[in-house]
């Protein structure tokens, strides 16, 4: 099977779906001529021409509102955000535009459309470029929200995101970008609402989403070295969240880290653990814990950044307060 | 023993109250429910009753101060009783300012508060009475409240009202009937784990009978009642050769027939009236049912008087309806009705319970399927009645339905009753039961 990085996994679920459908547009800061600020959209201005890969100014709520404009009329639009932290320029035209425009019209338009772009902390970026916005778009009814940890998940879910009819918030990450992994060559899919058992266990449910799956994972394996068997969903859709999954293995384990790089209040990560007590409440042998962002603005000094993220100790710290060890 | 009077909450939204008048003065006899003072509130002023009877010792709020609710107001105790210092809380009008003020900073602290006998500070736990009481023999010192941290407080606030113990933990508890209160925890704060509760279970399984206790038979007196039963019962069984009959019978038109019968007469007319009356009638039918063995002879009985076995906290008993085949569904119902009480206040007298020709007994109402009888003597035969329960069958069209049916069982005296005649006696009973017309036919 063919090993590619994210980003090109990207491009490909982007190629395929405008070769198939002459529908679907590209358009965004610098997509076209320099190929995308993290080269998601290489070579593909070249194959498609300016019609359909489209340069904009820097100006989110203008061609994000063009979008959804677009996709009302008739088109699909890929609206790629530089980053998430801009998104929030937009967040007009996403909450009362893209996500409501079917109810408000009585069904009569609907929105096929896919926001995406790099969400949560890099490195060196400090507070306003280093935000995990999950939650805020994860909030809105009438939003699909998607966030993938691997290539073969991020061309899968990207697919489906264009060819759903609804606006679909798709969250990558700068540091996602690069990372490789199998990705088959024959075409498939992923369907919006299915989390994914990244590593299957019986001692404790890990559940998380995003670039810290990997943290995670790292954190089971470290954690399979004491004889603890962790289970670690990936969660992939956050809205619609795929329940099923995460009472069945809670069901099993009786034990529940959340893991969310977001900040801890009203976050994804806060939500799911009330789902896990509200759910499993006569299966939980532990208060469920959940590791997050710390609740302040990104520091810029690195080793203050990243104590301000998760990490894998702060993830065995909780598994432990979970294990009572 | 002195006791702090709180201010309360006399009102659903009141959070303080101004003390606008004291009723009563130090040294006064309170009764309970006595006005002790007035208290304005957020809505109104209202008389404060006391909530304890006693001298009231010490006044802690003075006129016009305003209290929290929840914070004390007076002690009151025994008249010769000191007021405890442990439970002398100072007004809490001082202000705030000189608080601040009396306190000392931790760099002029006298030496003594160093050795452990100052006030706490704020986030330590409460001290022992002792240390307090040192404390309240220091100069004037303004009434701290002490903040107990959450962690310091839940282990001990919570093991007093409640066991703490995970969901997991209790559900399996419940399921393994495990004693939540005899299970120590080992997590946080005594928490009960799942794992705790595994083992309690296990410990439990494997626990050998406690030798400390030596376990002895108990032995219960038998009382006349009891003799007479073990002496007719097992005389009955030795001697009369049992035979049994069984059948299932559907009661489902009986059942409509009864509660016609209880709609139109606004009445509740029981079940076992109408066995008896359709017993009698199945008897008058197969006299040889309603006979007794003399030893030398047989007698059929001119009377059909039928028993029902009655349960009793010291033993069966089985009253006797006279003449079931000569008196109607309700006369019998009000005689058994009559009888029941009776049996309940330990009244019944011989006649009411000796010399039955038939007897019916049922542990229908106990859930009982079907179950045989040992007869009733002088009788020959004992109808045994089963739950009237929903039961699966094929209808006259060979479709399977479900229907309300019982399990019938006679026990008959081979010595009077032979297999055919008791067969014919318990396929007419079921007859009737199936068509309550019948008996009239």
């Amino acid at each position: 099977m063919p090993v590619i990085a994210y980003r090109d996994a990207l491009n490909q679920a982007i190629d395929e779906e405008m070769a198939r459908d002459k529908r679907v547009i590209l358009i965004g800061e610098e997509v076209a001529l320099y190929n995308g600020a993290y080269k998601v959209s290489r070579g593909l201005h070249d194959k498609y021409g300016d019609r359909r890969v489209i340069d904009t100014p820097i100006s989110e709520e203008g061609f994000t509102g063009i979008g959804i404009g677009a996709a009302m009329a008739g088109l699909r639009p890929i609206v790629e955000w530089m980053t998430f932290n801009f998104s929030i320029q937009a967040l007009d035209q996403v909450i009362n535009n893209a996500a409501k425009m079917r109810y408000m019209s009585g069904g009569q338009f609907a929105i096929p459309i896919v926001f995406r772009g790099p969400n949560g902390p890099a490195e060196w970026l400090s507070s306003q470029h280093s935000q995990a916005l999950a939650s805020i778009y994860t909030h809105v009814p009438g939003l699909k929200v998607v966030s993938a940890a691997t290539p073969y998940d991020a061309k899968g879910l990207l697919k489906t995101a264009i060819r759903d009819d609804n606006p679909v918030v798709m969250m990558e990450a700068e540091l996602l970008y690069g990372i490789k992994g199998d990705v088959p060559a024959d075409e498939y899919l992923i369907s919006l609402g299915k989390a994914d058992i990244k590593r299957p266990g019986r001692d404790v449910t890990l559940i998380t989403f995003g670039k810290v799956v990997h943290m995670v994972l790292e954190a089971a394996e470290t954690l399979a070295q004491d004889d603890i068997d962790a289970e670690v969903i990936d969660l992939r859709s956050l809205r619609p969240l795929d329940e099923a999954a995460i009472v069945a293995s809670v069901t099993k384990t009786s034990r529940c880290v959340v893991i969310d790089e977001s900040w801890p209040v009203a976050s994804v990560g806060s939500h799911v653990a009330w789902l896990v007590s509200h759910r499993c409440f006569d299966r939980l042998d532990a208060q469920v814990e959940l590791v997050a962002g710390e609740d302040i603005p990104m520091p810029y000094n690195h080793q203050l950044e990243l104590a301000a993220q998760p990490s894998v100790e702060k993830i065995l710290a909780a598994v432990e307060r979970v294990l009572y060890l | 023993m002195a006791e702090n009077i709180p201010m309360l909450a006399l009102s659903p939204t009141m959070e303080e109250g101004v003390i606008v008048k004291w009723v009563k003065s130090e040294g006064d006899t309170v009764e309970q429910g006595e006005v002790l003072c007035e208290v304005e509130t957020d809505k109104a002023t209202m008389e404060y009753e006391s909530p304890a009877s006693g001298t009231l010792l010490e006044i802690l709020a003075a006129e016009g101060s305003s209290v929290p609710v929840g914070k004390e107001i007076a002690v009151i105790g025994e008249p010769d009783e000191a007021v405890q210092a442990a439970q002398k809380e100072k007004p809490a009008e001082k202000p705030a300012e000189e608080k601040r003020g009396q306190e000392p900073t931790s760099a002029e602290k006298p030496p003594e508060a160093k050795e452990g006998q100052g006030l706490p500070e704020p986030a330590q736990p409460p001290q022992e009475a002792e240390k307090i009481k040192r404390a309240e023999e220091r100069p004037p010192q303004p009434q701290k409240v002490t903040p107990i941290t959450e962690e310091q407080a839940a282990p001990d606030k919570l093991a007093e009202g409640r066991i703490l113990a995970t969901p997991l933990a209790r559900r399996l508890a419940r399921e393994r009937h495990v004693d939540l209160a005899e299970v120590k925890g080992t997590g946080p704060g005594g928490r009960i784990t799942r794992s705790d509760v595994e083992e309690a279970a296990l410990a439990t399984a494997a626990r050998p009978a406690p030798t400390e206790v030596e376990l002895k038979d108990k032995i219960v007196e038998i009382t006349p009642k009891r003799k007479v039963i073990a002496e007719t019962l097992s005389g009955s069984k030795f001697s009369a050769p049992h035979f049994y009959l069984k059948l299932t019978a559907c009661v489902e038109d009986l059942m409509a027939a009864r509660d016609r019968l209880n709609k139109s007469l606004n009445a509740h007319v029981s079940v076992n009236a109408f066995l008896m009356k359709f017993a009698a009638e199945a008897l008058k039918r197969h006299p040889m049912v309603n006979a007794a063995w003399t030893g030398d002879a047989i007698v059929q009985h001119a009377n059909i008087d039928i028993a029902l076995a009655v349960s009793q906290p010291d033993g069966l008993i089985a009253p006797v309806v006279r003449d079931c085949g000569a008196k109607g569904i309700l006369q019998i119902d009000r005689e058994l009705k009559a009888l029941v009480e009776k049996t309940r206040k330990g009244t019944l007298t011989r006649a009411d319970y000796a010399d039955s020709t038939f007897t019916i007994s049922s542990l229908g109402t106990y859930g009982i399927e079907e179950f045989t009888a040992i007869i009733n003597p002088p009788g020959s035969a004992i109808l045994a009645v089963g739950e009237f329960m929903k039961m699966v069958m094929a209808d006259e069209n060979e479709q399977i339905c479900a229907r309300l049916c019982t399990r019938l069982t006679l026990s008959c005296d081979h010595r009077v009753i032979d297999g055919t005649v008791g067969a014919n006696f318990l396929r007419d009973f079921r007859y009737m039961i199936e068509y309550p017309i019948e008996p009239l036919c």
